[in-house]
């Protein structure tokens, strides 16, 4: 039973993108398909947490291998959160999905491959083997390119250049390090690699596969000065595609990140958690300036995924079992209200006919709970209290003056005021001020439920986590003790 | 002969990144494809040559002889290039794409999706 819950999160997903492709020209089925799919994913991952969170780590050998010779599948408390939230985004954007997508995308296979993102991601989650992440990150990579360039429109084209490059590029220094790493150590099991790099000869050496792995994984997460790509990219492909990207994908690198360096490498030998600390800093101050002047919805909020990521990585470069719960807790928090955004982004492109801040108004007036349900994730991702990003950044602030970093904490506080100011900008422009001409429309009868649900289900969780942020807060910690302290890890996966 | 390699794969690097650096989206495919073959070769040489001593068991005797060459990172070059060979089939067609929509293959033109 264990071992199915743990395996369920890749099978459902693969299998749904299988019949997905089967009955391709069958749009009706393809879209009953792909929500159920999605709706199993969440379910499959819930109930992951739930007996993860009562048995400990869950471990399967594929193939009845034994570790470290085959490959692993080990899923402790992190990974679980982690599954559980792809299968919430998943649902959420194939919901969104159904009421925006246009027929031609449908035709060229745009659910299964939504779903083999999802494999990609819950398979990157889910494995204990360095090698076999390469080959989920490459899953997952190659879809993305092509929802990415799908439709074929030229900002989409020029966008997807960019992206591929430079994901390419992150791909081949993670080869590279994967390579050393085995020359160093001669295993790819990383609960092994766990033990053999505590008490290798040559810890400098280690050095360099560690360095490889911050920049592959600093590329996928874009952090700074690596973020490039993001904010060239992401607003290009249709809003569904941006919510999908703009809540999972990153969060991967910074999942592969906190699992690397806890695991693997410790931070605080070499001076890791210095440099890890320095980045994040500087990613939050360029990813928030970066927002500031921008005047397009979407690229507003890109440039807010990136300032949003030196938070999580602030999280691991402090390395204390407190600021790990918080970038945990601020990863769930982040990946919710981010998606959020970026839906509501979509709806009131819908409604307007442009992302563009000098087009939009007068949306207050017209649509009053559209413009609330803007402000619930824009205040809660600037961290006005009690929303959930005020707890995701107290837990990390209490974190830093523990340790003494007042510098980090200092930046952290700055960066969330100018958040705010750039949230209010789009307030402002989008729903205080009045319409420039009058040329709102409604949300097509229609589809309105597939638009509406999900931004209204995303809100209301992250109203939820506002109020009741113990929960969640009491998971993180649970979690971040498991990274602390790698032993049960190590000895559920190795099996001795 | 690690000598060797180990030049071969910095010269296939320097090639690579100086072609990607070039204007020319063809070029940038180029050098994304030596790239990954210099990553495949890396890991070639990390795993440590040895020749002539393949991994097998000699007959009547219970285990290896070291020392024997090791057969898992040409199992994952073989994983590697594989999958390789998928992305740049797709890079392939992405930029054969952007050519027709874009008319140019000049990377410097197409910042129209960076402009504020």
């Amino acid at each position: 039973m264990r071992s199915l819950l743990l395996v369920l999160p890749l099978l459902i997903p693969l299998s749904t993108a299988v019949l997905g492709l089967l009955i391709r020209r069958k749009p009706h089925l393809q879209r009953v398909l792909a929500t159920a799919g999605a709706g199993l994913l969440l379910t499959s991952g819930l109930g992951l947490l739930v007996s993860v969170q009562q048995g400990g780590i869950h471990t399967v050998q594929i193939g009845a291998w034994p570790a470290p010779f085959g490959i692993t599948l080990a899923a402790d408390l992190f990974s679980a959160i982690m599954v559980v939230l792809t299968g919430l985004i998943g649902l959420a954007v194939v919901l969104y999905s159904l009421g925006s997508i246009d027929p031609q995308r449908e035709r060229f296979g745009y659910y299964p491959l939504v779903h083999i993102l999802l494999l990609g991601v819950c398979g990157a989650f889910l494995t204990g083997d360095i090698f076999n992440l390469y080959v989920w990150f490459e899953v997952m990579l190659i879809s993305s390119f092509v929802l990415m360039a799908l439709g074929g429109e030229r900002a989409q084209l020029e966008g997807a250049i960019k992206y591929v490059t430079l994901n390419l590029m992150s791909s081949a220094l993670f080869l590279v390090a994967v390579g050393v790493l085995y020359g160093i150590a001669g295993t790819l099991n990383m609960a092994d690699l766990s033990k053999t790099l505590r008490s290798t000869p040559h810890p400098d050496l280690a050095m360099a596969p560690a360095m490889l792995l911050l920049i592959a994984f600093g590329i996928k997460a874009a952090i700074f000065p690596l973020f490039f790509w993001l904010p060239a990219s992401y607003h290009t492909p249709p809003v569904a595609v941006s919510a999908l990207f703009a809540g999972l994908l990153t969060k991967v690198g910074v999942y592969a990140m906190i699992r690397v360096f806890t695991l693997l490498f410790n931070p605080q030998a070499h001076g890791i958690d210095l440099i890890i600390l320095v980045a994040s800093g500087l990613t939050m101050i360029t990813g928030v300036l970066g927002a500031v002047a921008q005047n397009e919805f979407r690229r507003i909020l890109s440039f807010h995924i990136i300032s949003q990521i030196g938070y999580m990585i602030m999280g691991l470069g402090l390395f204390t079992p407190i600021s790990l719960a918080g970038s945990i807790f601020y990863i769930a928090h982040h990946i919710i209200v981010k998606t959020n955004l970026f839906l509501i982004s979509g709806l009131v492109f819908r409604l307007q006919g442009s992302y563009h801040l000098k087009d939009l108004g007068g949306l207050y007036r017209k649509h009053p709970g559209l413009a609330a349900l803007f402000l619930t994730p824009a205040l809660s991702l600037a961290g006005i209290p009690p929303l959930s990003g005020f707890w995701a950044k107290l837990i990390l602030v209490k974190a830093g003056l523990e340790v003494q970093q007042y510098l980090i904490v200092a930046v952290s506080l700055i960066v969330s005021f100018l958040t705010l100011f750039s949230m209010l900008k789009i307030w402002n422009e989008a729903f205080w001020k009045s319409a420039p001409e009058e040329h709102l429309t409604s949300l097509p009868q229609g589809n309105r439920l597939a638009l509406l649900l999900p931004v209204l289900g995303l809100a209301t969780i992250t109203v939820w986590i506002s109020l009741v942020p113990e929960t969640l807060f009491s998971l993180s910690e649970q979690a971040a003790q498991q990274l602390v302290d790698p032993t049960e890890y190590i000895r559920r996966t190795l099996g001795d | 002969m690690d000598v060797v390699l180990a030049i071969a794969v910095g010269g296939l690097y320097a090639a690579g990144l100086y072609m990607m650096m070039r204007r020319s989206i063809v070029k940038l495919i180029i050098g994304l494809g030596l790239l990954s073959h210099a990553s495949n070769l890396l890991i070639f040489t990390m795993g440590r040559l040895i020749r002539g001593r393949p991994p097998l068991i000699a007959p009547g005797a219970e285990a290896l002889a070291e020392p024997y060459a090791d057969p898992l990172p040409q199992a994952l070059i073989l994983t590697a290039i594989v999958i390789g060979f998928g992305v740049q089939a797709f890079a392939v067609v992405l930029i054969k794409r952007v050519y027709e929509i874009v008319g140019t293959d000049d990377l410097d033109q197409m910042k129209r999706t960076d402009e504020l």
